[in-house]
């Protein structure tokens, strides 16, 4: 049989939306697929040496729960409704929010950014960095992980077009 | 439950973790041998089974025990 194939585009450059393309790379790469990870726009902070600067915002995402990762469990089971006008105006309201999602992370046995990512390298997933975007942005190649290619939308399309699953994220 | 030649104990691990260190672990077997995994995600039991039917190796026992799932994995 011949080996399957899944091509990712990865748009998304938070801390909740880095989640979906590393885990679905490290376990169709589990499964046996050959994985390629096309990273543009804000897709590209995927791939910064650093990730621990990834946040979550809750401004304007009425479908994310706020609640606290610690205390008895009835304080644990309070739904936070802050108005968005309070989440835009207090400073450092997305560094809290982060913190507190990492610490849910941490609790539920859930996987760091860092740690899905280089379970994806050892399972040889290939990351892809989208060349215009990055001079777009003004990074360098120095920004990144080592081991990635620098591509246009060409390259993408020449594995995306032979694969089995092609998704956007 | 059966004889079991290894085992991985993945409890208090999310998804996709128990899949990728049970692969790890069978990446490093000979063919023939069994893999005990042991886990709490509750969505690793139909889990198991799906990645049992892709890669080829074979789910022998998928039971639950006092909230720990329990897997028989045979290598081939």
């Amino acid at each position: 049989m011949e080996q399957k194939k899944l091509a990712i585009i990865a748009t998304k450059g938070t801390l909740d939306w880095a989640y979906p393309p590393f885990i679905l790379a490290s376990t169709a790469a589990a499964l046996g697929y050959e994985v390629q990870v096309f990273s543009t726009f804000y897709g590209l902070q995927l791939l910064k040496k650093d990730v621990s600067g990834l946040k979550v915002s809750p401004l304007g995402n009425p479908g994310m729960p706020m609640k606290m990762p610690f205390g008895p469990q009835w304080f644990k089971d309070i739904n936070w409704n802050i108005p968005n006008i309070i989440q835009a105006n207090v400073p450092g309201y997305e560094s809290l929010a982060t913190v507190l999602m990492k610490q849910t992370i941490a609790n539920n046995g859930v996987a760091s950014i860092a740690e899905l990512r280089e379970l994806c390298q050892e399972a040889e997933v290939k990351f892809i960095a989208c060349q215009m975007t990055v001079e777009l942005f003004g990074f360098d190649h120095s920004d990144f992980i080592d081991g990635i290619e620098y591509a246009g939308a060409a390259a993408f399309f020449e594995f995306a077009g032979e694969s089995d699953i092609c998704m956007y994220i | 439950m059966a004889d079991f030649d290894e085992e991985l104990d993945a409890s208090g691990l999310n998804c996709p973790l128990p899949i990728l260190r049970a692969k790890k672990a069978l990446t490093g077997m000979e063919a023939g041998k069994v893999l005990h995994i042991i886990a709490t995600d509750p969505g690793s039991v139909k889990d198991f089974e799906a990645f049992a039917k892709q890669t080829g190796n074979e789910l022998m026992e998928s039971s639950e025990e006092g909230g720990k799932f329990h897997f028989l994995m045979k290598k081939t």
